[in-house]
């Protein structure tokens, strides 16, 4: 009977170790294959970021750089390699505008007086 | 109520006040403040020098730009510059004709408030306008023409020291607040200002070149830079520091450019102009 009931404990632990090991699996696959669609929302993003940094007259020739490198690795269908970049490309964007918003208020202590 | 409104309008006035003074355009006393702080920073250098820039600096930099002065990579420039100039348009007129002494020794008077149009008018536009006027196509501000016939005008300018109003016009002080800030405003992924290279580090080496100082460093425009292999404007060069800095550059001759010509040649009046110069 305890052998039994152990055995059956045992192979609920395998199964549920299994489980988590499928589970963890498929996220992480999930995670690290980015799809086309993928690409598109994050570099959807990267432009409307670039485009403010635009409007304000204050981008950063990396952000189009890095703009430039996920196309080129969407073209040859390397899409987590896109997204990374163009994640990259929204960050950069995002630090020009916050630099430009933040300078508005702080390049007249660098007057001299 | 009264109580209220009072307090109200006592707020406002408090805020506001010091706002304006912070943004009081007062280009005299800016230039005063500026004068002194790069004598005061380099007490042994003769006013009239700081317009040579990393010349003025150092040295041994100084002893290979006067052997260099001997002959000089920009004379070529000059003597193009010369013939572009008296070259008549196809109606038969000339660059003479577009500007005040027939354009001879003109250079310390740019840029300048233009009324009619409202905006900073620096001598590569007068040169296009004039260009335009006669039926002639625009040059590009980037290229050596461009950079030849400025060269040849600076010459005929040398020593005359420069000679910029601000007018008393709200338009004209608010061009010379924006060059101001222009010069002021950090950018590009370096998070840099022209003042963190010509005001904080003039003197200092970034990288193998010499930084030259914020006063005085429009009057040896344009420049032949032994760097570029060719001359340039002041669009090239401004276009160039962006780049450097991983800024996007403006177009050429864009408001802010001339917005911050505008201010920095105010900076340097009185300190006579050196052009063409010559550059590592």
């Amino acid at each position: 009977m305890n052998r039994t009931k152990g055995a059956i404990r045992m192979r609920a632990r395998a199964l549920i170790h299994v489980a988590v090991f499928l589970s963890v699996g498929a996220l992480a696959t999930s995670a690290l294959a980015a799809s086309a669609d993928d690409f598109k929302m994050a570099l959807a993003k990267a432009e409307a970021a670039n485009k403010q940094a635009a409007d304000i007259k204050n981008q950063w020739t990396t952000t189009g750089q890095a703009i430039a490198a996920a196309k080129k690795a969407a073209d040859a269908g390397k899409f987590d390699e896109a997204v990374a970049h163009a994640q990259q490309a929204e960050a950069l964007a995002n630090g020009s505008v916050a630099q430009a918003k933040e300078q508005e208020k702080l390049w007249p202590d660098a007057v001299i007086r | 109520m009264l109580r209220k409104v009072l307090f109200a309008v006592a707020l406002v006035a408090g805020t506001v006040q010091p706002l304006l003074a912070d943004n009081a355009v007062n280009p005299q006393a800016d230039f005063k403040a500026f004068r002194k702080y790069f004598t005061e920073r380099f007490p042994k250098l003769p006013l009239n020098d700081f317009v040579n820039g990393p010349y003025s600096m150092d040295e041994g930099l100084r002893k290979q730009w006067q052997a260099k002065e001997e002959f000089p990579p920009y004379d070529f420039a000059l003597d193009k510059g010369k013939e572009m100039f008296a070259k008549p348009f196809k109606n038969g007129k000339t660059y003479a004709d577009c500007f005040p002494n027939k354009g001879i020794g003109v250079r310390q008077m740019y840029p300048m408030f233009d009324a009619k149009s409202g905006e900073v008018i620096t001598l590569d536009i007068a040169i296009n306008e004039c260009r335009q006027v006669n039926g002639e196509a625009p040059l590009d501000y980037l290229k050596d023409d461009m950079a030849s016939l400025t060269a040849y005008m600076a010459f005929t300018s040398r020593g005359k020291p420069m000679d910029i109003k601000i007018l008393n016009d709200p338009r004209a002080l608010a061009a010379y607040k924006k060059g101001e800030e222009y010069f002021y405003t950090r950018r590009g992924q370096f998070n840099m200002s022209c003042a963190s290279c010509h005001v904080q580090n003039p003197g200092n080496h970034i990288r193998t070149e010499m930084l030259a100082p914020a006063l005085g460093i429009m009057n040896a425009l344009p420049i032949y830079r032994s760097e570029w292999g060719s001359m340039g404007s002041t669009s090239r060069r401004l276009t160039t520091c962006n780049s450097q800095i991983r800024g996007v550059p403006l177009k050429p001759e864009a408001e802010e450019y001339r917005d911050v010509e505008y201010f920095l040649s105010y900076m340097a009046n009185g300190l006579p102009i050196s052009g063409p110069g010559a550059r590592p």
